[in-house]
C-alpha cells in the first residue's frame, strides 16, 4: 500500500484540481466570452471615454428591447435605429413601463450582435450596470451612452444592440 | 408542394447520387422524388447550394478513402487466410509507410478545410440586410416580429390533434404546416436575429441552411436570400421540453410585390382586429364555451391534457384546480403573463381577448368545473389594460 | 488482515490458491480482481438490456408516424435515461470490467493495486443506477431533458427528479475515478519485472490513456451536475441570464467533459482489436509504437475539440474555425491506427473465429462512423447535420458498432480464459451475423432520415420519414433479439456446458494472460513472471 501512497496522493490532488477547474470554467468563460464575444456580451463596467472619432466610415446601431414575458411591463428603444462614425459618442434611452400593479426591480441583460463586434462596443454610462427598481405604473426612461470603439473591424457595418428585462433573481426566487 | 423539386431537377440529383438512387430504386418507393427523403436538400439559396456541394464533397472523399482502404482490407481477407495456406510474414513496421499515410491525410483536410472556410465565412456575413425579423422561440412555438413594419404574429402548428392521435387521416402536411407563415420577400438579404423566451431552441429552415439556436436572454444572428418563391418548411432542432417534435418553422417566400401587399394587408388587420375589441360587445355561454374548447385544444392540451387532469408530477392539472375554480381574477392573470419559471406561459400577446376570454370561460366551465361563471372580452381587455 | 481473523477463528476460510469464499459473502466483500471485473461485467450486461429495452420503446413509438404508445413527455424520459444508461451503465463498466480481469493478467499482476477501494467503485455503481432508474416510476417521471441535459431545460424546467438524476450522476463519477485511480495505480507500479512500458499490450496503454482521461473529466461533470443541482434549488444563476448567468456555458463545461467522455468510450475498444487481430492474423501488430503514440493524441485532441457540439450556438467565427480544424485534425491518428490493423492483417494467416469477426465489423462500422464524424466537423454541412438523425447514426456506429462490438469481441476473445470453456463458434456465429444485419438496418438508414431533414429526439415525424422508420424499428427489434444469443452463449460457458479450452487458447495468441491456466486460477501470478 505505502508504494502506492503517493501516486493515489498526486491523483487524488489531481481530482479535486479538476473539480475545482469545471468551477473556475466559470470565471474564464467571462474571459473567453470577453476575447470571442459569445453571446456579444458587453463589458459590465463602464468603458473609457473615445480617445478619437473615425470620420471615414458610418455604421448603423440598432436597438432591441425584449423582455421576460412574465413580467408584465412595457419595455422599448426611443430610437429604432441611429447612424454614426466610430468613437462619436452617443445617448439612446430605452423606456420601461411597469405594468405589474406592484413594486419590481428589473435586470436588463445586455446582447450584441454580431458576438464579435459586441467587445467593441463601449458603454459609458448604462442602465443595465446597475438593477432598476420600479413603483407600480412608473415609466422610466433609461439612457445609454456608448460609442463603437474606431478599432471596430471594417466588415461590420450593421451592429444590434439588445436588452431582455428580467425579474432581478433575488425577486423570482421564492417563485 | 415542394417548389424545388421538379422532375428532371430531381432526376439529375439522382445521377448525382448513386447510392441515394440505389437505396431508392431497391425500396421502389416512386413517391420518394417529390420529397427528400435519402439526402440533403440542395435549397433555395445560394448558400445552400454551395453546402450541399460541400456536403457532397467530403461524402465522395470519404468513399473514396473507404473504397482503398475497406478494398485492402478484403484483399488481404480473401488471399491472406491460413486455410490457403499462407505462411504469415512478420514485418510489424515501417517508418516510411506510416509517414506517408500521415502526410496523405493531412493534405487531404486541408483541401477540405478551405472551401468549407470560405463558405462559412460567407454564412456568417450578415450585413447590409435588407429586411430583419426577430425570431423568439418559446414552449413550443416561434414569434416573429418584423424590426422594419409592425408587423409581429405567432406561429402555431396547424396539424390537428387528432391526427396525431391517429384518430383521423394524416394530411401531406403533417407535423410541419402551420396556423401563419413567417413571409419573406424574394431577392432580399433577409437578416434573422433569434432569442427565446424560456429554454434553449433552434430555428432551422433545411432549404436555407439555416439552423440556429435560439438562446434565452441573448441574440444570435444569421441571414439568408431566397431567389424563389415557395413555402418551405422547417423545424425546432434543439430538445425543448415535451412538445419539441411539434414545433415546425414554415416560411412563405413571395415576390417583393406580394410581399409589400402581404405587409399593407397585416398592418390593415391589425388595426381592424384592435378596434373590433374594443368595441366588442358580451358573448353567450355557448359561443364562449365553443370558441374556448377550441383554442384549448391548440394552445392548451398539449400540457393540460384533454380531460383537464394534467400530467401528475410535470403539468398541473385544471379540473378542480384551485386557480379555475378561483377568483377569475387571478385565472385571467395566470393565462394573460404566465408563470415564471414553469412552462405556463403567458399567452397575452398570442391570442386575442375574445379569445382568452373564451378559454379562461371553457376552463371554469368544463371536465365538471361547474363555476357557471362567464370571463368577457372586456374582462380580459382591461386586465392587459391594467396589467393585472 | 482477513487471514490473521480466519487463523484466530480456525476456519478453513485461509485464501490459498483457488479457495475462493462461498456465497453471497464472495461478491459483497469480494476484493479479487476477477470477481470484480465479472461483476462488472454482468452489471452492464443487465444494463445494455435495460437501456436496450428503452430503445425498444423509442423503437416502438417511432414505427409509425403518429402518437401510438406514449406521451411525448414519456419518449423524453426514454431518449435521456436511454442515453445515461447505455453511457454510464453498459458501456464505461464493461471496459472497467475487463480491465479488471485483464490487466492484473496482462501485466503479471497478482491483483489490483487497490483491491478495497475496487470492491467499492464497483458496489456504488448499482447504488447509483438503482437511484436514477428509481425515478421512472416517480411522480413527474425520470429526467428528460437528453443525456446531455442542457441548461435551463434541465434546471428551471425541469422536474424534480434532477436532484435523484444529479445524486445519480455524482455517484457514477465517483465510482469512474475510483477505478481509474485503480488502474493507473496498477500499470504505474505492479508490472512484472521486465514488463517496460513499450512491452506494454495495446490495451493495458489504451486503458492507462483512458484512467487519466477519466481523472480529468469526471470532476468536471461532478462540478457541472452540482452547478444544475444549485441553479435549480439554492438560488444560483450559473445558467439563468436573469441572473448573470448563461445557458451556452453549460454546453462549453458539459462539452469539455463530454468530448474526451466520447474517447473513454472508445480507446479501450482500439486496445481489444489491437489484441484480437494479431492474433488471428497469426502476425505481430502493425507500427505498435504509432498506435501508441496515435492513442495518446486522440487524448490530446479531445481536450481542445468540444465547441464541434456547439456550432449552432451562436460561436465566434473564429472559435469555429479553430474547433473545426482541430476535429478534422482527429482524423489523422485515428486513420494511423485503422491503417495499421489493416496492415496487420496484410500477408498474415487469417483465420475467423468470432472474436476477429466482431473486430473487422469493428473496423469497417467504426471508420464509417469516423467518417461521418469528418463530415460534421465541416461546419457549413454541420449546421444541416446538428441535431438530426445523422447526428444519431455517427454516434451509434462509433459507440455500437465501435465500442460494444469491441466489448463483444473481448468477451469472445476472453471468455475461455476466464471460464476455462469454449464458447459455442455456431451460436456465436450466428449471433455476429444477426447482430451485423439488423445493427445495420437500425442505425445505416438514419443516415438518410438525417439528412432529409428528422430532427432526433422527436415522438413523431412528417410523412415522408415513416418508411425508413418502419424499416430501422424492425432493425432494432431484430437487433435487441439477437442479443439473447450473446446471453446464451455467455451462459453456457458460465456453467461449463462446452468443449474444455486449452491454456493457450488460441494458436496465434502472445501475451501473459496466455500463459496461466483456463480457466485462470484465483489468484494469479503471486510470483511475478519474468518478461524477456
Amino acid at each position: 500500500m505505502s508504494v502506492h501512497r503517493s501516486l493515489i496522493n498526486k491523483l487524488l490532488i489531481a481530482c479535486v484540481a479538476m473539480f475545482a477547474f469545471g468551477f473556475a470554467l466559470v470565471p474564464l468563460y467571462d474571459v473567453f466570452c470577453d476575447i470571442t464575444g459569445i453571446n456579444g456580451k458587453t463589458d459590465k463596467v463602464a468603458a473609457a471615454a473615445p480617445d478619437r472619432i473615425d470620420r471615414g466610415r458610418q455604421i448603423t446601431v440598432e436597438f432591441l428591447a425584449t423582455h421576460d414575458p412574465a413580467v408584465a411591463v412595457d419595455f422599448a428603444p426611443e430610437t429604432a435605429r441611429i447612424q454614426l462614425n466610430p468613437g462619436d459618442l452617443q445617448v439612446v434611452s430605452f423606456v420601461v413601463e411597469n405594468r405589474t400593479g406592484e413594486p419590481i426591480v428589473t435586470t436588463a441583460v445586455p446582447s450584441v450582435s454580431p458576438g464579435e463586434a459586441a467587445r467593441h462596443f463601449m458603454k459609458i454610462e448604462c442602465f443595465c450596470f446597475q438593477e432598476q427598481p420600479l413603483a407600480p405604473g412608473e415609466r422610466k426612461v433609461m439612457p445609454v451612452q456608448f460609442y463603437v470603439d474606431p478599432e471596430l473591424p471594417a466588415r461590420f457595418k450593421t451592429m444590434t444592440l439588445s436588452y431582455r428585462l428580467y425579474r432581478s433573481v433575488g425577486q423570482t426566487a421564492s417563485r | 408542394m415542394r417548389h424545388h423539386s421538379s422532375g428532371s431537377r430531381q432526376a439529375r440529383t439522382f445521377l448525382y447520387h448513386p447510392l441515394a438512387a440505389a437505396t431508392l430504386l431497391a425500396a421502389s418507393l416512386p413517391a420518394g422524388a417529390q420529397e427528400q427523403r435519402f439526402n440533403m436538400t440542395r435549397g433555395a439559396t445560394e448558400i445552400s447550394q454551395q453546402v450541399f456541394d460541400l456536403h457532397m464533397t467530403i461524402f465522395y472523399i470519404c468513399v473514396a478513402i473507404a473504397a482503398i482502404v475497406f478494398g485492402l482490407m478484403f484483399w488481404s481477407i480473401v488471399r491472406h487466410r491460413k486455410s490457403r495456406g499462407v505462411v504469415p510474414a512478420q514485418f510489424h513496421g515501417s517508418m516510411k509507410i506510416e509517414l506517408v499515410w500521415t502526410a496523405i491525410p493531412v493534405l487531404i483536410l486541408v483541401a477540405m478545410a478551405v472551401p468549407a472556410t470560405r463558405t462559412l465565412i460567407a454564412m456568417e456575413d450578415a450585413s447590409a440586410s435588407e429586411l430583419t425579423v426577430l425570431v423568439t422561440g418559446s414552449q413550443w412555438k416561434w414569434h416573429y416580429k418584423y424590426l422594419d413594419y409592425p408587423i409581429e404574429f405567432y406561429s402555431v402548428l396547424a396539424t390537428p390533434r387528432a391526427q396525431i392521435a391517429n384518430e383521423a387521416e394524416k394530411d401531406p402536411d403533417y407535423l410541419m404546416a402551420v396556423d401563419k407563415p413567417l413571409v419573406l420577400p424574394t431577392g432580399k438579404k433577409v437578416r434573422f436575429l433569434l432569442t427565446a423566451d424560456d429554454v434553449i431552441h433552434s430555428w432551422w429552415v433545411p432549404d436555407f441552411a439555416i439552423k440556429k439556436d435560439a438562446v434565452p436572454g441573448f441574440i444570435n444572428e444569421t441571414w439568408t436570400r431566397v431567389d424563389k418563391p415557395g413555402l418551405y418548411y422547417g423545424k425546432c432542432a434543439e430538445l425543448c421540453g415535451r412538445d419539441h417534435g411539434f414545433m415546425p418553422v414554415a416560411v412563405d417566400v413571395k415576390s417583393p410585390e406580394e410581399f409589400e401587399a402581404w405587409t399593407v394587408a397585416q398592418v390593415a388587420a391589425a388595426e381592424q382586429a384592435k378596434a373590433e375589441a374594443a368595441t366588442a360587445g358580451p358573448m353567450a355561454m355557448d359561443e364562449l364555451m365553443a370558441l374556448g374548447q377550441k383554442v384549448y385544444d391548440s394552445a392548451c392540451v398539449a400540457c393540460h391534457q384533454a380531460n383537464g387532469e394534467g400530467l401528475a408530477g410535470v403539468f398541473p392539472g385544471l379540473k378542480g384546480s384551485a386557480i379555475a375554480v378561483g377568483e377569475p381574477a387571478a385565472h385571467i392573470h395566470i393565462v394573460l403573463f404566465g408563470k415564471a419559471g414553469t412552462a405556463m406561459q403567458a399567452f397575452g400577446k398570442q391570442l386575442s381577448a375574445k379569445e382568452l376570454a373564451a378559454v379562461i370561460t371553457y376552463e371554469r366551465n368544463a371536465w365538471g368545473n361547474a363555476k357557471g361563471d362567464m370571463v368577457q372580452p372586456a374582462d380580459v381587455a382591461a386586465a392587459i389594460e391594467k396589467g393585472e | 488482515m482477513s487471514t490473521q481473523i480466519t487463523g484466530t477463528l480456525d476456519a478453513p476460510g485461509h485464501l490459498d490458491h483457488d479457495h475462493k469464499p462461498r456465497g453471497l459473502a464472495r461478491w459483497l466483500f469480494s476484493t479479487n480482481h476477477k470477481d470484480i471485473g465479472t461483476l462488472y461485467l454482468l452489471f452492464s450486461l443487465t444494463m445494455l438490456f435495460i437501456g436496450g429495452s428503452l430503445a425498444m420503446v423509442i423503437r416502438a413509438e417511432l414505427f409509425q408516424p403518429g402518437l401510438q404508445f406514449v406521451d411525448p413527455h414519456f419518449f423524453n424520459q426514454m431518449t435521456t435515461v436511454h442515453g445515461l444508461v447505455m453511457v454510464f451503465g453498459a458501456v464505461m463498466p464493461a471496459f472497467v470490467g475487463l480491465a479488471n480481469w485483464m490487466i492484473p493478467l496482462m501485466i503479471g499482476a497478482p491483483d489490483m493495486a487497490l483491491p478495497r477501494v475496487n470492491n467499492w467503485s464497483f458496489w456504488i455503481l448499482p447504488c447509483a443506477f438503482t437511484i436514477l432508474l428509481s425515478t421512472l416510476f416517480m411522480e413527474g417521471g425520470a429526467p428528460a431533458a437528453g443525456w446531455t441535459f442542457y441548461a435551463p431545460l434541465s434546471t428551471t424546467y425541469s422536474g424534480d427528479s434532477t436532484a435523484f438524476f444529479v445524486l445519480a450522476v455524482h455517484l457514477m463519477g465517483v465510482s469512474s475515478i475510483m477505478g481509474a485511480i485503480n488502474v493507473i495505480v496498477t500499470i504505474w507500479n505492479m508490472r512484472a519485472p521486465g514488463m517496460t512500458w513499450m512491452k506494454m499490450p495495446l490495451f493495458v496503454w489504451t486503458w492507462l490513456i483512458t484512467a487519466f482521461l477519466l481523472i480529468a473529466v469526471m470532476p468536471v461533470l461532478a462540478g457541472v451536475v452540482t452547478m444544475v443541482l444549485t441553479d435549480k434549488y439554492f438560488g444560483t444563476s450559473f445558467f439563468d441570464a436573469a441572473g448573470g448567468g448563461d445557458p451556452v456555458m453549460f454546453q462549453h463545461i458539459f462539452w469539455f467533459f463530454g468530448h474526451p467522455e466520447v474517447y473513454i468510450m472508445i480507446l479501450p475498444a482500439f486496445g481489444i482489436v489491437s489484441s484480437i487481430i494479431p492474433t488471428f492474423a497469426r502476425k505481430p501488430l502493425f507500427g505498435y509504437e504509432s498506435m501508441v503514440v496515435a492513442t495518446a493524441s486522440i487524448a490530446f485532441l479531445s481536450f481542445i475539440v468540444w465547441g464541434h457540439h456547439m456550432f449552432t450556438t451562436g460561436m465566434p467565427v473564429v472559435a469555429e474555425i479553430f474547433f473545426m480544424y482541430a476535429t478534422m485534425l482527429i482524423a489523422v491518428p485515428t486513420g494511423v491506427k485503422v491503417f495499421n490493423w489493416v496492415a496487420t492483417m496484410w500477408r498474415g494467416s487469417m483465420t475467423f473465429e468470432v472474436p476477429m469477426m466482431f473486430s473487422l465489423a469493428f473496423i469497417v462500422l467504426f471508420t464509417i462512423g469516423g467518417f461521418s464524424g469528418l463530415m460534421l466537423a465541416i461546419i457549413p454541412a454541420d449546421f444541416q447535420y446538428q441535431d438530426t438523425y445523422f447526428v444519431v447514426a455517427h454516434f451509434h456506429y462509433v459507440l455500437v458498432t465501435g465500442a460494444v462490438f469491441g466489448i463483444i469481441a473481448a468477451v469472445y476473445y476472453w471468455i475461455p480464459k476466464w471460464t476455462g470453456v469454449m464458447y459455442n463458434e455456431r451460436l456465436a456465429q450466428v449471433h455476429f451475423w444477426c447482430s451485423l444485419i439488423s445493427v445495420n438496418m437500425l442505425f445505416f438508414p438514419m443516415h438518410f432520415v438525417g439528412l432529409a431533414g428528422m430532427p432526433r429526439r422527436i415522438p413523431d415525424y412528417a410523412l415522408q420519414f415513416a418508411d425508413l422508420n418502419a424499416f430501422m424499428s424492425i432493425g432494432g427489434f431484430l437487433f435487441g433479439l439477437s442479443q439473447l444469443l450473446f446471453v446464451w452463449g455467455v451462459v453456457r460457458c458460465m456453467r461449463g456446458i462446452g468443449e474444455r479450452a486449452t491454456d493457450q487458447v488460441w494458436e496465434g495468441a502472445q501475451g501473459l494472460e496466455w500463459e496461466v491456466p483456463s480457466p485462470a486460477p484465483y489468484h494469479t501470478f503471486d510470483t511475478p513472471p519474468v518478461v524477456k
